[in-house]
């Protein structure tokens, strides 16, 4: 077979992981070429209609850092913006966007089209092309090979996929679309462990057919925020979302149709996420409760169709259809879409390294739903690293890694490589042992820099950056050395605050550290800079007050990267090593650990088992050592 | 590399003649300075290397703990190759015991089984050959400190502990499924129902950490201090009380502005009876010292023997010190000289302690003593419950730290801060606790979050 056409990294997949993969190996200048099995499905969105919320909106600010697109184009197609947990502290404030489905999808393809070493093509990718343990390229289902130095797989819930709705089974990616097929058979014939997954979506319904004043009406923020650095804030209308909820009819018609619902008759067999049970799995296991919430979310500006968050469901649509009008304000809904349930493969993602590139074969990487998590978020940000860090093995670089203290991406993919996930892993901001330094408002100040070195941030984001950075550390410096007096200004604001007074001199930064006190309570004093950038404000309010706290996780982050310093070779032989248990030379043959930290965090690993690599570590390096001196 | 000062007790459990503590790292000199007393000369950070003085070991407050011998051993010529201190002690298991808590208060962490060795090996201080042996070792010492932390738990320590744990956990499950599903509107604690289930829980790491001092009460006896005003007969009633029962030790010897203390026998229980000097306002300097003496003892108190003169009634000066008496305290209310006023009304000094008991003594004649002893074993019998005793340092000090988190998460409730830090105190006290049975964090919080909230799309 004749090479039509040679590529640096070609990426399989055009859903929220292709693309960030495709977007930062073309603007890396790679030659790239970005395979869908249908170009009128890029970027399609085929469950909920939204973007962000807790630990997701946390990851979208920090694709947005390092130079990804998600952000940017979520921005521009937003049809409802709100700051979830504003009653909370700043650590797990959140945004999150209603998404106009269809402009979404549409800007996103034109991004790819319009980006310089970009090919967009359709076609469906059969066999992996691998030799000498190399990836050497792709070969698709009409029989094409396209070389390629490095491949991105992204193929999301796509990978053999089967959509069940009752008794009615289909080979079928999301939304009726083809499936991924033959892949799985090249990946398994390549070595690679593969699981299979399920997941879900509910029906949709007409607009027209709700009756929304039965509903409670949910407004988007009166002055939306951006998730991107870079947006402009342009004005628009903002569409609501409608609350209503399931009623004791809606749970006996699911109880007497349980029978057929796959999740029991058995024709399911994949795990499920937890976080996204069917409606039939939520009134077995809760079977106390007679309500539950469901949520109408508009899936485009453009269209009357609504999403109904809160029935995902893979009951006989003629179950479906009479389901929804047993919830107040849908009586006489029209369903436009049934629900249903889909089974995919995955790559057991512990089979990967902390760059996403397998470790069976140099050069593949996997991002996104292929390595078993849920969600378009989650996707980006793996398809973003997988992407930079097929440039990086084209150059021979050293690969983007971020550690668990400075992201959420972090947190996300040590999780993956380092402990894999049962069910389809989702992120969550529990998930973080560093959460206080995790903000999504300062997601720029932690990985921007990452970002330049990499090559993603351009100039522009670059000098906004620079200022805002210099502004928080030119603020901070002040606050330390002012002082301020026992004033009246001062005492009738603190007086107001319920503040006790001041005696003496105290510095602002004492000042603003009490719970009670805030920027703009130095500004009323007239001690604050007024003039200064909102962001800048904010930020150096949140360092202050949360010092304590940050400072706390520091030391932990410290004490985590002394052990991430300590690097394990790829070769080490731990059947040889006396003195580890069973059990942790099983799982750490089998994850091959690059780093001591990374090792410490694998379940069945004990603190004991880490003193005994720590110790062997230290011998080796004490004879290597040795070595070089005699 | 500036590594964390670790102690550890470095001989075997049972009854030994000499008991050693033994403290490595950087800090270890600083550390064994708080603690230890020469008895003559400089302090421990002026001596020499590989010297030995003779002096006591001592609580912040100044008491001594144990009479011990202190070896210093600076690095690199040490066994880890880092500052070394050795405390030889000699008054026995309990006494090192105790020597090692002081440490431990004093700024050293306990040592993990086999630190000391592994520090040894990671200075360089043993040779490749040896490597095999320190494996062989820390593997040995961790399975059978894991095998003894855990068969020493007896049932009803494991099931409070796992309760409390089980109880924070769910409190936990409420505030994480609320940060990271928010807009689902789940049902979840108020701020009060989580203040409310931290002080619950507190009560109940407090009520453990009694049971600790039980056990230490028994051990070492009941700390009873006489507390008055001047000349209301707290030395008289001390003698009486020890001339007829029998003492067993002379501790402290000292002037009257000291705090006296003699060791008697109660109900089968030691009790160490503290005399003080008179509490009331004065410019006295030296006088001022001897109350602060007295404060201090009465901080340390297991028991408060609360004198009166009959003669003088409660005065204005006993409300204030009797309100700012240690809540842990029991008390017990003492109308000295009663035969010079048999008509004292005992109600207003009862309903002033609480409702304690109040007995009316003649120290002089020596009337009313047995009610007293009565009282007096009563209270050391209360601590004799059948609560199960925290069997090391270890288990204490986890639950201590435990107890400081839970304290933490108040605070952060009263200031009106996020629930994302009330999380992380919660956590922290729950980790703390798992120490205790030697549980370890796994998935069990996203799995509680699930199993208790319905979310999905």
């Amino acid at each position: 077979m004749g090479i039509t056409k040679e590529y640096d990294v070609i990426v399989v997949g055009a859903g929220h992981a292709g693309i960030e993969a495709a977007l930062a190996a073309a603007r890396l200048g790679m030659r790239t070429a970005c395979f869908t099995t249908n170009l009128d499905n890029v970027g399609a969105m085929n469950c909920n209609p939204s973007i962000g919320g807790p630990a997701k909106g946390h990851l979208v600010r920090e694709i947005d850092a390092l130079g990804g697109q998600m952000a940017l184009t979520a921005d521009a197609t937003f049809l409802q913006m709100r700051m979830l947990n504003r009653g909370k502290g700043p650590a797990v404030q959140a945004l999150r966007a209603q998404i106009d489905k269809r402009a979404y999808a549409w800007a996103m393809r034109l991004v790819l089209e319009r980006t310089r070493n970009l090919d967009l093509k359709q076609g469906m990718i059969q066999e992996i092309v691998v030799e000498d343990g190399r990836v050497r390229g792709v070969i698709t289902s009409t029989g094409l090979f396209f070389a390629a130095r490095a491949v991105v797989l992204s193929t999301g819930t796509y990978l053999h996929g089967k959509t069940i709705i009752g008794e009615v089974q289909r080979v079928s990616g999301p939304g009726g679309l083809a499936p991924a097929v033959g892949l799985t058979a090249s990946l398994k014939a390549l070595g690679f462990e593969v699981g299979r997954f399920k997941t879900g979506t509910p029906p949709r319904v007409d607009g027209r057919t709700v009756d929304f004043s039965r509903m409670v009406r949910q407004d988007g923020d009166p002055e939306p925020l951006r998730f991107s650095f870079m947006s402009p804030r342009d004005e628009r209308e903002q569409l609501p979302c409608w609350q209503t909820a399931t009623t004791p009819r809606s749970h006996e018609l699911i109880r007497q149709n349980l029978h057929r619902a796959p999740m029991f008759t058995g024709i399911i067999q994949g795990r499920g996420p937890r976080y996204c049970p069917s409606v039939e799995d939520k009134v077995v296991r809760f079977a106390d409760k007679d309500s539950h919430q469901v949520f109408l979310e508009p899936e485009s500006r453009e269209s009357h169709e609504m999403y109904v968050l809160g029935l995902s469901t893979s009951l006989p649509e003629e179950v479906q259809i009479e389901l929804v009008r047993t919830v107040p304000g849908m009586e006489e809904a029209e369903l436009m879409r049934a629900g249903y349930a889909i089974e995919y493969d995955y790559i057991i993602s512990t089979q990967l390294k902390p760059s996403l590139e397998t470790k069976l074969v140099r050069g593949l990487f996997c991002g996104g739903q292929i390595n078993g998590t849920s969600g378009y978020e989650e996707a980006a940000a793996q398809g973003l690293i997988a992407g930079i860090n097929a440039a990086c093995f084209v150059e021979g670089r050293e690969p983007l890694v971020i550690d668990r203290s400075e992201g959420y991406i972090g947190v996300l993919i040590d999780d993956l490589v380092t402990k894999g996930s049962p069910e389809p892993y989702r992120m969550m901001t529990s998930r973080a042992e560093f959460r206080m330094m995790l903000r999504q408002d300062n997601a720029h100040l932690r990985l921007t820099e990452k970002g330049r070195a990499y090559g993603l941030v351009d100039d522009a984001r670059w000098e906004a950056f620079v200022a805002l950075r210099d502004g928080i550390a030119a603020e901070r410096e002040r606050l330390v050395r002012t002082v301020a007096g026992p004033t009246p200004e001062v005492q009738r604001v603190l007086e107001r605050l319920g503040s006790a007074p001041l005696k003496s001199g105290v510095t602002l930064e004492q000042l603003l550290r009490r719970p009670e006190v805030r920027y703009e309570h130095l500004v009323e004093m007239g001690l604050g800079r007024p003039e200064l950038d909102e962001s800048v404000r904010r930020e150096v309010e949140t360092q202050v007050k949360y010092e304590g706290y940050i400072a706390k996780e520091q030391q932990q982050v410290e004490r985590m990267r002394r052990m991430e310093a300590r690097r394990i070779p790829p070769s080490l032989d731990y059947a040889s090593l006396k003195g580890l248990s069973m059990e942790a030379r099983e799982k750490l043959s089998q994850i091959r650990p690059e780093t001591l930290g990374q090792a410490s965090r694998i379940s069945g690993v004990s603190p004991a088992d880490v003193a005994v690599l720590m110790v062997y570590l230290d011998r080796m390096a004490r004879s290597r050592q040795g070595a070089e001196e005699a | 590399m500036a590594e964390e000062t670790i102690a550890a007790i470095a001989t075997g459990a049972g009854e030994g003649g000499i008991g050693i503590v033994r403290m490595s790292g950087a800090d270890a000199l600083k550390v064994a300075e708080r603690i230890f007393r020469p008895q003559r000369g400089r302090p421990l950070g002026g001596r020499r290397s590989h010297t030995v003085t003779y002096g006591w070991v001592v609580t912040p407050g100044g008491e001594r703990v144990d009479e011990a011998l202190a070896v210093v051993m600076r690095g690199p010529r040490s066994y880890t190759g880092e500052d070394v201190v050795e405390l030889q002690c000699h008054g026995g298991q309990l006494a090192v015991q105790r020597v090692l808590e002081q440490a431990l208060q004093a700024g050293a962490r306990l040592a993990e089984p086999g630190e000391f060795t592994r520090r040894a090996f990671l200075n360089g201080r043993l040779d490749l050959s040896q490597a095999e042996a320190v494996i062989d070792l820390i593997r040995a010492k961790t399975d059978r400190a894991m095998a003894a932390a855990v068969s020493h738990l007896g049932g009803s320590l494991r099931q409070t502990i796992g309760a409390l744990r089980e109880r924070l956990m769910e409190m936990m499950a409420h505030l994480e499924a609320d940060i990271d599903f928010p807009e689902l509107e789940l049902e979840v604690q108020t701020r009060e129902e989580v203040a409310a289930g931290c002080a619950q829980c507190l009560a109940e790491v407090e009520r453990l950490l009694g049971g600790a001092r039980a056990g230490r009460i028994l051990r070492e006896g009941l700390r009873a201090v006489l507390a008055g005003r001047p000349n209301v007969g707290k030395s008289s009633l001390l003698n009486r009380l020890v001339r007829e029962n029998r003492a067993i030790v002379t501790e402290i010897p000292g002037t009257t502005r000291d705090v006296i203390a003699e060791w008697i026998e109660l109900g089968g229980v030691p009790v160490q009876l503290h005399d003080t000097a008179g509490l009331r306002a004065t410019d006295d300097p030296v006088e001022r010292i001897g109350v602060a003496r007295t404060r201090e003892a009465l901080s340390q108190a297991h028991l408060v023997l609360v004198v009166i003169d009959a003669a003088e009634g409660l005065g204005p000066e006993d409300r204030e010190w009797i309100a700012e008496l240690p809540e842990g305290a029991a008390r017990i209310g003492v109308v000295n000289k009663i035969d010079l006023n048999p008509a004292f009304d005992v109600a207003e000094l009862r309903e002033g302690l609480g409702g304690a008991p109040v007995v009316g003594v003649s120290a002089e004649r020596g009337t009313g003593l047995q009610a007293l002893e009565a009282e007096i074993a009563r209270v050391a019998g209360a601590f004799d419950a059948s609560e199960e005793m925290l069997v090391n340092a270890r288990q204490a000090e986890a639950i201590r730290r435990a107890a400081d988190h839970l304290r933490d998460a108040q605070e952060t409730l009263a200031q009106g801060l996020g629930v994302e830090l009330v999380a992380i105190d919660l956590r922290a006290a729950w980790m703390a606790l798992g120490e205790v049975t030697g549980e370890t964090a796994g998935e069990e919080l996203l799995d509680q979050i699930f199993s208790r909230f319905c979310i999905g799309k």
